[in-house]
């Protein structure tokens, strides 16, 4: 009896008095704090392949001396691409040591910036645009059925391991809405058809023929064009008179 | 004497507290003239297509060196180059062209600024090429299928403010872009158009591109800097102007790729010939771009102050159900307040026409909303677009951006109480002007609009919520 005299007090505590101990709840957004796991700890090394050790002087050579360090974001992303799509801590550690900053420095660039991912994804990285001119356009639905296609939730890798699902914010199409990045390319004008076939192919590891799918070639209006129908005009066209020798 | 007149009305409209349209939308083409001499010109659009500028836009044609060639870019570089920095930057000045990034600054004056005498540091072009304003993606097809005329945009920019180098900042996400823009200027290199002695006029100049990872605050300017230099895209407190401390600590310039790559061909044909588009004070062409519920969305290069009702007409096949389908439009990307259907009727689309709607040119990307739309909703989701996006550094951004997000998510169900409408304006209000940079106004902005023209829509869904469920605990509460 006084434990149901508990539980019912406990009860009324609880929607009383409002998130006096909850954290704010997660998003779409990854956790900022790196926990150490088997994957994913600092004693896994890392270390630049040959091939991308030349890539990395080449990136290094294009900030002036003593501004090495605006490198870390080309690094960091040429180290996420090596590691197959993610950001290991160690991979981390080798940045700071090539630019020579301390770690923390580095820390602070890989969460900030949403396209570093610090925890293992699948080979194909989805991230489904939902912001308001995808959504007007039925964004929602595409998620929906890549959702389904893949069985993998917003946030999370398919059982599989093959797929990693994000829910992104604009990612610069809006004309070919809705639209899929798939690793590095873009999916546009997409049905949900269209999803569905996108993620059957990946699943047998073909690539699906990026660019819009409702049969324009870019951003020009579909069924017909209303401006540049003529050629384009040469060299030297209408010049202005200063010009003129 | 004329334009201290529009002023004097304007002033006393607001001192009367006129509540209700506070400009009056019929008014407005006269408001503009009387600052200005009156316009040559009545009509606006279409453009001719000889008149374009980005003549492969839609990427018909060879977008290398040699197709750039035969459209006529790097035709009289040098010339150009040689006539010097006040030739150029005067050019700019007559061609009226203001910024194509959102705030409209105009370019020649911005140029003008990097001409102080040299104190011996290098200075910097820096390009934004970090497109992410929800509805806009004009950047991108410069990139992919006109990149020359960006590249040359960077010399003779360059050139203008006697800087040393470009880097040109472009969003981590457009891979394949970067990878156009970057086989783009390594043909320039390799045909001596840029880098030591560029085009033979015995200057040198560099491009670099280099691609961020993902954060829209990164198309701030100095946050943009910031990014460059491998530190969290937050951005600073001004002043001082990038002008004058700006990337690695050296006079900067950052201009949006559009304004760019629209200089090669104002200096080829003249000022005046940019100028003689749209009206005063706003002259010259525009990319825009089409999204939403449109029969044909598109992006497409059109002469500035042409309505918008015949933009969306002409070149995307009207709204989807015809026009009195419509319910609303945000006229320059998310952060400009939307305008409702009988302002859209007579709105022109340029910098001075859209302030006179109480709503902003901003990157002139056009988000078409039928009456199908839930307008609360799409807001919403813009409110949890810029919460995502703020970067942390000041409070009331941080915060109240978070809190608006909750309470306008209520209103969609109409879980709220009537009070909070004006709670929501007053927290936007607190938000604006209140931050470093400009994402805060931006936020606030969308939220101001929905407010302003859709009350009664937010006030329905509460008493509907509340004849379903009683009143909501919002109402119990306040």
């Amino acid at each position: 009896m006084l434990s149901s005299l508990r539980s019912g007090v406990l009860s009324t505590w609880r929607t009383s008095a409002r998130a006096l101990q909850t954290s704010s709840a997660l998003q779409h957004d990854s956790l900022f704090v790196h926990r150490d796991t088997p994957e994913d700890n600092p004693n896994i090394p890392f270390e630049f392949s040959p091939a991308n050790q030349k890539r990395v002087e080449a990136l290094l050579a294009i900030y002036p001396e003593g501004h090495k360090r605006g490198a870390m974001i080309p690094l960091l992303d040429l180290a996420q691409r090596q590691n197959g799509g993610w950001l290991p801590i160690s991979a981390m550690h080798k940045v700071a040591e090539v630019l020579n900053v301390p770690r923390m420095r580095v820390y602070e660039v890989a969460t900030f910036y949403t396209m570093f991912i610090r925890r293992p994804i699948g080979k194909y990285h989805l991230q489904v645009c939902t912001t308001t001119p995808c959504w007007l356009r039925g964004s929602d639905a595409i998620l929906k059925a890549i959702k389904d296609a893949t069985g993998c939730e917003v946030g999370g890798n398919s059982a599989c391991g093959k797929f990693s699902i994000s829910e992104v914010e604009c990612l610069g199409a809006c004309v070919n809405a809705p639209m899929v990045q798939v690793n590095d390319d873009y999916y546009e004008d997409l049905t949900v058809d269209d999803a569905k076939e996108i993620v059957e192919k990946l699943k047998k590891d073909e690539k699906p023929k990026p660019g819009p799918r409702s049969g324009r070639f870019a951003a020009e209006p579909l069924g017909g064009l209303t401006s540049l129908t003529e050629e384009p005009t040469g060299p030297g066209y209408g010049l202005q008179d200063a010009l003129k020798s | 004497m004329a334009g201290a007149l529009a002023r004097v009305i304007q002033g006393t409209k607001s001192h009367l507290g006129l509540v209700g349209p506070l400009v009056n939308i019929s008014n407005v083409p006269v408001r503009c003239q009387q600052t200005q001499a009156p316009p040559t010109k009545s009509q606006y659009g279409p453009l001719a297509d000889s008149d374009r500028i980005f003549t492969n836009l839609y990427g018909r044609h060879d977008w290398r060196l040699k197709g750039a060639l035969s459209r006529g870019d790097w035709y009289l570089t040098k010339d150009i180059l040689l006539k010097g920095t006040d030739w150029i930057v005067n050019e700019l000045k007559t061609s009226g062209l203001r910024g194509r990034g959102g705030a409209g600054f105009p370019t020649g004056m911005k140029w003008s600024f990097m001409n102080k005498p040299s104190d011996g540091r290098p200075k910097y072009l820096v390009v934004n090429a970090d497109e992410g304003e929800p509805g806009t993606c004009k950047d991108r097809e410069i990139m992919r299928h006109d990149p020359h005329k960006l590249v040359e945009g960077c010399l003779i920019a360059g050139r203008a403010m006697g800087a040393c180098a470009a880097y040109i900042y472009i969003r981590g996400e457009f891979y394949n872009e970067a990878s156009n823009l970057q086989v783009a200027i390594a043909e320039a290199y390799q045909a001596g158009l840029i880098g030591k002695n560029a085009c033979g006029s015995g200057y040198d100049f560099d491009v670099f591109v280099h691609r961020g990872a993902g954060a829209y605050i990164c198309g701030e300017e100095t946050a943009l800097i910031e990014s460059i230099e491998g530190k969290q895209g937050k951005p600073r407190l001004k002043p001082p102007f990038p002008a004058d401390v700006g990337l690695f600590g050296c006079p900067t310039t950052v201009n949006n790729v559009e304004t760019i790559a629209v200089a090669p061909t104002i200096c080829r044909r003249g000022g005046k010939w940019f100028a003689s588009f749209g009206r005063p004070r706003n002259s010259g062409t525009k990319l825009f771009n089409i999204s939403g519920h449109v029969n044909t969305p598109c992006t497409v290069e059109e002469e500035m102050s042409i309505p918008l009702k015949e933009l969306i007409e002409r070149h995307a096949g009207g709204v989807t159900g015809g026009w009195d389908n419509l319910l609303a439009i945000i006229p320059g990307g998310s952060s400009t307040p939307l305008i409702p259907k009988d302002v859209c009727t007579t709105a022109i689309m340029d910098f001075d026409g859209l302030v006179a709607a109480q709503t902003s040119l901003g990157t002139a990307a056009i988000i078409v909303m039928d009456k199908s739309t839930d307008i609360v909703k799409a807001i919403a989701r813009l409110i949890m677009f810029y919460k995502h996006e703020s970067c942390g550094q000041c409070t009331p951004c941080r915060e109240g951006v978070s809190w608006m997000n909750k309470i306008i998510y209520r209103f969609v169900e109409g879980n709220a109480s009537p009070k909070e409408i004006d709670m929501l304006w007053e927290i936007s209000k607190q938000i604006e002007g209140h931050t470093i940079c400009a994402l805060g106004d931006g936020a606030a902005w969308p939220v101001q609009g929905l407010i302003r023209h859709f009350r009664p829509e937010l006030e329905r869904r509460m008493q509907e919520y509340a004849a379903a469920n009683g009143p909501s605990k919002a109402e119990r509460l306040y």
